[in-house]
């Protein structure tokens, strides 16, 4: 088990190291950072001053590790735009993007299996066909136009909910800013959430669906009813369990591009988070704010995986035992 | 495809069926006329089809010709409603582009975009997905490896870099140079990796059969063993992967054009369309907004639905 | 004669396909009595398998019972709800399913897949049921009962694994058992041990067996009666002794053939030429005919019924007529 466990972050860390190099690259070489920051009448020996002060002159290995280090301490130099720290601008923006990303994939979890185990034990009731159609809908529809969609209907024609920012937030500790303390913070989430979660809840409830049609044909669930289990004991105790393993990997991998489409439903919304930012910075080729969002995202998505993968070996007993033989 | 079904020279002991024969053995066409739902979409995917091939014969008015588009037609509503036109059946746009000219060359802007995309996507996919699989080893886990970290990464994401860094380095290049290009670029690089797991796993079963030896030991050169022998056995499930990928990369495209770094609105895709019209949405204005994101929605549901039923039919066990 | 414990009358079950309706059993029949051992023997796709789903009320749709009756113990089942006849499962009639490497819920220890059983079927309470799990291990020959209780099934061999389905079968003591080709994805030097732990069981039990299998060595050692089976349909029923060493039916008569024999009996190898119908495809009358080495023109025209033969039943024209005109 250790053995595994050493594994995987070795692994993680080799793939951070990959990431880490594609954002010194475009850090370095994409936008040269000294244009920033002189103007074009600086003196020719000032801006050499400045290169030489920033380390630019440097071999570009020894600057990758500066990168790294300076990476790993936060410090993702400066934004173009803003003229402020990058982490500071990512650290204000930061609390909406994750308040955002939780509360849409508890809502694709909480709405998506519920619907997909129905569908796959009632497969042929009008309900089943009816959340199937929904879900096609829901796969084709883009975020995006989910998201104009809700507005028109529950701000602009009804006028329910509100249409764009955050609502009141609190500020909790030193930098963390919430929405769910006030009733406005409440009412913001909703449409947002929902935009955000529906692609994902679609996506889990066919997977699940899928996944427990295909372990209800198995051996053990017929074997199961063949002992005379009661049928909730056969559904619910083993089919759906079964069912869960697979479908916690693909959840978890799921938080992560949650939290890359949120860049689409920051946008509809008009959402103070990092996606926004991120956007922003791409229109303005702001590179230091993309290349510090790659990485942090990267990071995001690379500990996200490997905790998926502590936690299946965790609940597979299979896999526990293969995984602790190694 | 259709040099494995003539009778040819090439060795081929115990060759397994074509892709073709497969298809007309299999009863595609008997579910095809079974599925009320698949027929309805196919037509529909066929109409959209048309519409954007033809779209400078079909489409009343040219949108991009300056001589024909005039302010004081701006945002003309359809014409059954107050104040319509009856030029513009759907409408006019802020600028005074007729609506339904704007959607079908948008239209044909989407899928050109998508279709591009996705057929870079399949070649990338396919070449290393053959290679992964023919030579196994090392290359085998380098190219897996990449596939694995490239998954992590959203298309849309990898989208918004590639465009950011090609606009860092082409400072002077403008949007309508880059766009096409980079939207291309970005689909191709995010979607590749489904075609390379799929045509290496399938590679890696063909490789050890008897056809393949044969081949090898008459002495042809690995790549033609690779194109001519193993390739055609194993393209099936791409067919369903490059239906439903091209909803995807249809998907992808607009939304990046939505988000404002894709196609300018001089040369309007569907997503452009519907960011234009998302910003004339409060002022009421509906329609400028609701035409473009129909036709998209009903082109992505009606590709979707024909991708689904593909896959039933050719039934290859597909993630 | 007292009430058999099984008696199954014209059992049909249908399987509807876009191309039409299949048949899987046509009119089968037999009964099987208390403590006896059933073995039903033929190809695969002959309905053996179908045959013990339907009994226990568990075909998968598309497949439906279209007709005949299942009786258990003078109780007509096949007709019961599914609720009534969930409780019958597991309690009256249980199941040993072929590959032990996938019968068994991996995720739950098998002591937790017992005890569950034990407690549906009865009204034990927890420790008193696990109690009993751990002494049905120690019976099907688990060593270490109480500590290989909380093992995972894939800490345990193919072998073990099969002990255990065989425990969770018999764990509420019905007085029928279905074994579904027991032995068939088992090492061949764990199979006579396992057929052995069911054959002991079930006689210190009183409990009946049906064992459907394609292994002619395994009914004539452990069966006391036979049913060969063809295209769906029971073409010779009877004593093992009888129908091995000397089976009536054309096509239990190669099947036989089929086994070596350590005695070195050359003529007795004999293959069948051709292959089982379709069930799309079964010819009219005798569903043997095309492959029959005896056939005539009543085998085209006319479906053999079983008819009895001294203490056995085959479905053969030949048995239907004279005796002359057999031997001409």
């Amino acid at each position: 088990m250790l053995a595994f466990i050493l594994r995987r972050l070795f692994q993680s860390l080799l793939v951070m190291l990959a990431v880490a190099l594609i954002a010194f690259t475009m850090f370095r070489f994409v936008g040269d950072p000294v244009n920033q920051l002189v103007s074009l009448d600086t003196p020719q020996a000032q801006v050499a001053e400045i290169r030489r002060s920033l380390g630019l002159d440097d071999p570009v290995l020894v600057q990758f590790f500066r990168y790294l280090y300076n990476a790993a301490r936060l410090e993702f130099g400066v934004s173009y735009q803003f003229r402020l720290p990058v982490i500071s601008l990512l650290g204000e923006r930061a609390p909406a993007t994750l308040e955002l990303a939780f509360m849409s994939a508890l809502f694709s979890l909480l709405v998506g299996i519920p619907m997909g185990v129905y569908t796959a034990l009632r497969r042929d009731s009008a309900l089943a066909k009816l959340f199937q159609a929904v879900s096609l809908i829901g796969i084709s529809l883009p975020t995006f136009l989910i998201g104009i969609l809700l507005i028109y209907l529950f701000s602009v024609t009804l006028g329910w909910l509100p249409s764009f920012g955050r609502g009141e937030v609190v500020k909790l500790g030193s930098w963390w800013t919430t929405g769910l303390l006030t009733a406005s913070g409440w009412k913001a989430l909703i449409l947002p959430s929902i935009t955000l979660g529906l692609f994902q809840m679609t996506l889990i409830m066919r997977l699940v669906r899928a996944e427990m049609l295909e372990v209800l044909r198995t051996d053990y669930i017929k074997f199961a009813r063949a002992r005379g289990l009661k049928t909730r004991a056969v559904h619910f105790g083993h089919a759906l369990k079964n069912t869960l393993v697979p479908v916690i990997t693909i959840a978890g991998l799921q938080l992560g591009s949650i939290i890359a489409f949120a860049i689409i439903t920051e946008t509809v919304f008009q959402w103070p988070g990092m996606g926004l930012l991120f956007l922003k910075a791409v229109q303005q080729i702001d590179i230091p704010i993309m290349a510090a969002y790659l990485i942090l995202i990267s990071f995001l998505f690379v500990s996200i995986n490997l905790i998926v993968d502590l936690l299946y070996a965790a609940v597979d007993p299979r896999l526990r035992a293969t995984v602790g033989a190694h | 495809m259709s040099t494995t079904n003539t009778p040819s020279a090439s060795p081929s002991p115990q060759k397994p069926p074509s892709l073709l024969a497969r298809i007309l053995d299999s009863d595609i066409l008997a579910s095809f006329l079974r599925s009320k739902v698949t027929i309805v979409a196919a037509i529909v995917v066929l109409i959209l089809f048309i519409g954007a091939a033809f779209a400078p014969f079909i489409a009343p008015t040219d949108p991009f010709d300056p001589a024909t588009v005039f302010l004081a037609d701006a945002s003309i509503p359809p014409v059954w409603q107050d104040g319509g036109d009856p030029r513009f059946i759907i409408g006019t746009d802020d600028q005074g582009r007729d609506l339904y000219s704007a959607i079908l060359y948008g239209l044909r802007v989407s899928l050109i975009v998508g279709g591009l995309g996705v057929l870079l996507a399949a070649t990338i996919g396919i070449t290393l997905g053959l290679l992964a699989g023919y030579f196994g080893g090392r290359v085998d886990a380098v190219i897996m490896r990449i596939a694995d970290v490239q998954l992590t990464f959203p298309a849309i994401l990898i989208a918004l870099l590639i465009d950011g860094v090609v606009r860092g380095i082409f400072k002077s290049a403008t949007r309508e140079d880059t766009a096409l290009y980079v939207l291309v670029i970005s689909i191709g690089l995010s979607f590749w990796v489904q075609y390379a797991r799929t045509i290496r796993g399938s590679t890696l079963i063909e490789r050890n059969k008897d056809y393949v030896h044969a081949a090898r030991l008459v002495g042809l050169p690995a790549p033609l063993i690779m194109l001519r022998h193993v390739l055609p056995n194993v393209i099936g499930p791409v067919l369903v992967i490059l239906t439903i990928n091209l909803a995807l990369a249809v998907i992808t495209e607009a939304t990046l054009s939505f988000l404002g770094v894709g196609l300018p609105p001089t040369q309007p895709s569907l997503g452009t369309l519907i960011n234009i019209g998302n910003r004339y949405l409060f002022s009421g204005d509906w329609w400028i907004v609701t035409f473009p994101g129909v036709t998209l929605a009903v082109l992505v549901l009606a590709v979707n639905l024909l991708g689904d039923w593909l896959r039933d039919a050719l039934n290859p066990r597909l993630r | 004669m007292t009430v058999p414990v099984l008696s199954v009358r014209d059992l049909t079950v249908e399987f509807v396909t876009r191309r039409g309706t299949l048949r899987a059993l046509d009119k089968i029949s037999f009964d099987i009595a208390r403590g006896e051992v059933l073995g039903v023997v033929g190809e695969s796709g002959a309905g053996k398998s179908v045959t013990g789903s339907a009994i226990i009320g568990l075909i998968d749709p598309p497949g439906r019972i279209a007709g005949g009756e299942v009786v258990l113990s003078g109780e007509r089942v096949d007709n019961l709800s599914p609720e009534q006849m969930r409780r019958i499962r597991g309690k009256r009639i249980g199941m040993i399913f072929q590959d032990p490497l996938t019968s068994l819920n991996p995720l739950y220890r098998v002591g937790e897949q017992l005890i569950e059983t034990i407690q549906t079927h009865t009204t034990l309470n927890a420790s008193e049921a696990r109690k009993r799990a751990i002494a049905l291990l120690d019976e099907v020959g688990i060593p270490a009962p109480d500590r290989r209780i909380d093992g995972y099934p894939h800490e345990f061999s193919g072998g073990m694994r099969q002990r255990v389905v065989i425990a969770l079968a018999l764990c509420a003591e019905p007085e029928f058992i279905i074994a579904d080709e027991p032995t068939t994805a088992l090492d061949v030097s764990v199979q006579a041990q396992i057929i052995a732990l069911i054959k002991r069981l079930c006689k210190e039990r009183g409990t009946s067996v049906m064992l459907v299998t394609h292994d002619m060595g395994v009914i004539a050692e452990t069966a006391d009666r036979v049913a060969v089976m063809y295209a769906g349909r029971v073409a010779e029923i009877g004593p093992v002794r009888d129908v091995v060493k000397d089976p009536l039916h054309p096509y239990a008569k190669g099947l036989m053939g089929a086994i070596p024999s350590l005695e070195g009996e050359i003529d007795r190898l004999v293959q069948i030429p051709g292959s089982m119908p379709r069930l799309s495809n079964i010819p009219k009358g005798c569903a043997f005919n095309p492959r029959c080495s005896k056939v005539f023109a009543r085998c085209h025209i006319d479906r053999p019924e079983l008819i009895e033969v001294g203490d056995r039943k085959v479905a053969c024209h030949l048995y239907d007529q004279p005796k002359a005109e057999i031997a001409a």
